[in-house]
């Protein structure tokens, strides 16, 4: 049986035209997925049973035993963290937030290792955006700002940007132009019409120069901003003005080189003032296919989009504070629950540290690093395979991810749901 | 359950401050009941509140929430037995937004805009509003498929559209927010007129307004057209919200109700040519109000202090971004609309903020008939819906209104009429304006009133009618009114003295109507295409699931005359 329009839970970009070949309960085929999608629906390395650790190694157990195991650690934790979510739906977070409630816990999400600083420049800017359809139809002008597509969101100019073809961009590529700024030459920048190379820490002061152009004020400008002629920025500029739409995509070049948020800060800046000339618009390439999502729920659950911590019984958010790298390194926070992400092979290596100290719940369909130390492993249905639910594309969008095979393992819902009982049921004990 | 005692004021049903006991019986006002007595002797006893116009749920709102950590911070409560944590002010958490309705003694609440293609996010955060029944109104107004049956002139084609895109949002009623202006605005234009035609699509904003308004009544909706004027916030605009009325006025409608809803009128109420010279038209707003029959509006008060804007018409607030140096969020919706969200602040010595406030109080109180006037404060663009208290205690105190003047920036007394005005409302008028008038605009029978067989929503305040004097007594008013001594939810109570004892989940209300099938093969044959071209997503997943809906009231409405479906 083929399946059609199934949701690819990878990447941001959430494909939802994928064809599925499913044979006696198996996944056979996939068809119109990128090599990266592809290889998460065929699945590989899955944890077969819940387990415990026992004088250093994990045994296995009954997810009952686990889920009894998992209560007692955040029930004796004085403040626990519940990390992750970017790869799982909604509706898992939902359970979590409401167990963080319950337990005087943080929420904090992979965005705050990603795009937290994108989050706290639209904090101080707002988000001039669109629906990625919107840019489909009618940009001429696409800018990758310190990203790479080709790489990590393979279907992405083909889908949706540079490669699109739309009502107003009927000959897609053909009838765009694709600007590339970056600090090397990716396959994104080999296939522009045009590569801005800059030195690594310098887009600040780039995106600084672009506003003064834009603003009527190119002769107070240097010969030389930061190893860029001012000729080549004023035709960069001239670009971007006379395009009829155009959009730029940013990625963690941006936010992860010096200056951070600032420098999203300051390109949302730069795309606003761009409006009073023609039409712009700006998003962040998410990279976990609901990373975007986590946000929106937290945000109408809390009024916050990350790093909210329910210790004193009503939201509190103060990112360099609340966030999980601070909280870690400070050793505040004496247990974590880890949900569909791999913080040992993404956070700093203090943080790892301070983590392996814990105890350390893992809730994933797939071993990963985070595995190694976690006390408490608890194996869960694949969402958007194994289980329905919702997640958020880079721009928004929500979409509901299909179940397309049966599964014997629990779903994030499920699991979340069974050790809250538990919690409930150790509280009233007490 | 039996109410003992209160001072009931039901208005669509002749009530009007009788000492008389309502009974509750499975959800429902009842002849008689048994079980809980609530003893209110001598308060003020009314139907539920309904919102008939409030941004409550969707992208726009979670956009304000994440550009405004800052407003999130105001009005922080932590959980309770009974709560989930509340936060925000402008832009209160789902959770803050039911309880808040609960305690001003509101049962009801529909937001006011949704694009379809984002309505699956508007309903997940429907389902986390607590208490209060809602829906959501679905936008239309610069939609392509929209434009095209407008332009070949097929209203068929389009009544199958608009059927299908309410059943895709599972949407309540067709709003339209500066029809033709979200499409312009894809290139950074905007339309300047009824008559000035969309860029590439060859119609104009009345012909759309037009179509919709037909198509609206051939549909049968429970609710009119609700429309967003063009040229919304701009000074001298009056001349356009007139315009456009009379656009309408020849158009028959299908129930016993308006054939155009206007949202927020203040802010479509403007004299003037510039900033400088603005002036209130509001006067001349309530005349045509007082002259036709066709149309009813919603104020869209103002309210001193923050405020959060937010649109589907993104030209304005791109230019409340400039005006106001502020920062700014724009979402752009492929094929269907555009948006905005700019945080906001009303200053009592502004002239034009002053003389704003002026105008929403001038509307409702030159417009004779309550029953056309609903009172809003196009949460939270005017202001938070908290501060609903305050305008009934104003519309209720021509005292109250002469001191708040004195605070404000004297330009409110040389360019409005409100200084001359001398109407206070009674309570039937505020039941009407807050109650009745609402729901039967929305085409809720079960709401606004209490007749035998309403839906039990009660509201019990710590007001005695027949003791204070409104006039005089307006702090008590609005002090009683903040904090209702019942709110009753289905039959179920849902506060008592002012605190949260219960939270339900209420109902999400849709409209599915029928359409012949071969307008609908037409259409969906055309929306196809649409989908393989231009949409970026599949069809298959357009539609709002079954799943995001726990609790769904569906009315039913269509082309044919059909039997009620109970
Ligand atoms: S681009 Fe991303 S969402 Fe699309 S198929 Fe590839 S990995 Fe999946």
């Amino acid at each position: 049986m083929e399946i059609e329009d199934v949701l690819c839970t990878f990447c941001g970009c959430l494909c939802d035209d994928i064809r599925v070949e499913v044979k006696e309960g198996r996944i056979e085929k996939v068809r119109g997925a990128c090599r990266l999608g592809s290889s998460k629906i065929m699945g590989h390395n899955r944890i077969k049973s819940p387990m415990i650790r026992v004088n250093g190694t994990l045994k296995e157990t009954s997810y009952e035993d686990a889920y009894r195991k998992a209560a007692e650690i955040l029930v004796s934790a004085k403040h626990p963290l519940l990390y992750g979510w970017a790869s799982t739906t909604c509706e898992a977070l939902k359970k979590g937030i409401l167990l963080a409630e319950e337990i005087g816990g943080v929420v904090d999400t992979t965005a705050t290792v990603c795009h937290g600083p994108s989050i706290i420049g639209i904090e101080e800017k707002g988000l001039v955006g669109s629906t990625l359809g919107q840019i489909k139809n009618r940009a001429d002008l696409i800018v990758f700002w310190g990203c790479n597509p080709s790489e990590a969101h393979p279907r992405h100019t083909l889908r949706y940007s540079s490669n699109a073809c739309g009502r107003f961009t009927p000959d897609g590529r053909k009838g765009r132009k694709v600007l590339v700024i970056d600090v090397r030459e990716t396959r994104t920048a080999r296939n522009a019409d045009r590569f801005l190379r800059i030195q690594p820490g310098t887009d600040y002061e780039i995106i600084s120069a672009l506003r003064m152009i834009i603003g009527g004020k190119a002769e107070s400008l240097p010969e030389n901003i930061a190893g860029v002629s001012r000729k080549e920025l004023i035709e960069i500029a001239e670009m971007m003005k006379s395009a009829k739409f155009g959009a730029i995509f940013f990625g963690l070049g941006l936010t992860h080189s010096r200056g951070r948020y600032k420098n999203v800060d300051n390109a949302l800046s730069l795309v606003s003032e761009l409006n009073s000339h023609t039409k712009f618009v700006i998003m962040a390439m998410r990279g976990h296919y609901n990373v975007t999502g986590v946000g929106q729920v937290l945000a109408w659950s809390s009024g916050y989009p990350m790093a909210v911590d329910y210790a004193r019984g009503a939201p509190y958010y103060n990112p360099g504070e609340t966030s999980c790298c601070d909280l870690l390194s400070r050793r505040d926070v004496d247990a974590a629950l880890i949900i569909a992400s791999d913080p040992a092979s993404n956070l700093p290596r203090g943080c790892v540290e301070a983590l392996a100290e814990m105890p350390v719940i893992q809730i994933d369909p797939f071993e990963n690093p985070t595995t190694l130390f976690a006390d408490v492993v608890i194996p869960s249905a694949i969402a958007g395979i194994e289980a329905e639910g919702t997640a958020y594309r880079m721009d928004g969008l929500s979409l509901r991810l299909r179940k397309l095979v049966d599964t014997e393992h629990p779903s994030d819902v499920e699991i979340l749901q069974a050790i809250l009982d538990n919690v409930r049921r150790l509280r009233d004990d007490n | 359950m039996i109410i003992k005692g209160g001072i009931v004021y039901d208005p669509a049903n002749g009530i009007f401050g009788e000492e008389m006991d309502i009974c509750i019986e499975s959800g429902r006002i009842a002849e008689d009941a048994r079980g809980e007595v609530i003893d209110a002797s001598g308060l003020l006893v009314m139907p539920g509140g309904v919102d008939a116009h409030s941004h409550i749920a969707g992208p726009k709102l979670n956009t304000g929430r994440i550009m405004r950590p800052d407003d999130s911070r105001i009005g922080t409560e932590p959980r309770t037995r009974v709560c989930r944590p509340s936060t925000g002010y402008t832009v209160p958490n789902c959770y803050a937004i039911g309880y808040r309705y609960a305690r001003l003694g509101y049962t009801t609440a529909f937001e006011a805009a949704t694009p379809i293609i984002e309505a699956r996010h508007t309903h997940e955060e429907l389902e986390e509003i607590p208490i209060v029944d809602k829906g959501a109104l679905t936008l239309f107004g610069s939609n392509w498929t929209v434009m095209e049956c407008v332009r070949d002139n097929d209203l068929g084609r389009l009544a199958a559209y608009v059927a299908w895109g309410l059943r895709a949002a599972r949407g309540y009623g067709v709003k339209i927010v500066n029809p033709g202006g979200g499409e312009a605005w894809g290139f950074g234009s905007n339309v300047k007129s009824v008559h000035d035609p969309v860029p590439h699509f060859d119609v104009t904003p009345a012909q759309i307004i037009r179509a919709l308004a037909e198509v609206n009544e051939r549909l049968r909706l429970p609710h009119s057209i609700h429309l967003h004027f063009n040229n919304l916030g701009r000074p001298g605009n009056y001349t356009t919200a007139i315009e456009t009325l009379e656009l309408l006025k020849d158009i028959k409608p299908s129930r016993m109700r308006q054939v155009v809803h206007v949202a927020h009128m203040q802010f479509s109420a403007y004299g003037g040519t510039t900033w400088k010279d603005f002036e209130s038209k509001a006067s001349a707003i309530a005349d045509y109000f007082n002259q036709t029959n066709h149309a009813t509006m919603d104020l869209g008060q103002i309210i001193f202090g923050p405020a959060t804007t937010m649109t589907a018409d993104a030209p304005l607030e791109y230019a409340n971004a400039r005006i106001g140096h502020q920062k700014w969020s724009n979402h752009d919706i492929e094929l269907e609309e555009s948006s905005g969200v700019v945080p906001w602040v009303y200053m009592r010595k502004m002239p034009v903020n002053a003389v704003q406030w002026a105008i929403g109080l001038e509307l409702a109180l030159l417009t004779r008939d309550p029953w056309k006037v609903v009172m809003t404060t196009d949460h939270p663009n005017g202001g938070p819906f908290v501060n609903y208290p305050e305008i009934i205690s104003l519309l209720m105190s021509r005292e109250k209104r002469e001191e708040e003047m004195k605070t404000l920036h004297e330009m409110v007394r040389s360019r409005s009429t409100l200084p001359s005005i001398e109407r206070e409302m009674d309570w039937s008028e505020i039941v009407i304006m807050t109650r009745a008038a609402p729901a039967r605009i929305l085409g809720l029978e079960d709401k606004g009133h209490l007749g035998i067989g309403a839906d039990a929503d009660v509201s019990i305040y710590d007001i005695k009618p027949e003791e204070i004097d409104p006039s005089k007594d307006h702090a008590k008013v609005k002090a009683g009114l903040s904090r209702a001594k019942y709110t009753i939810k289905g039959g179920v109570v849902v506060v008592r003295d002012g605190e949260i004892v219960a939270a339900p989940q209420g109902r999400t209300y849709w409209v599915d109507a029928a359409v012949p099938e071969s307008d609908m093969d037409r259409m969906l044959s055309s929306l196809k295409e649409k989908f393989e071209r231009y949409y970026s997503i599949r069809m298959s997943n357009y539609m709002v699931q079954d799943a995001y809906i726990s609790n769904p009231f569906v009315v039913r409405a269509g082309v044919q005359p059909l039997k009620e479906v109970i």
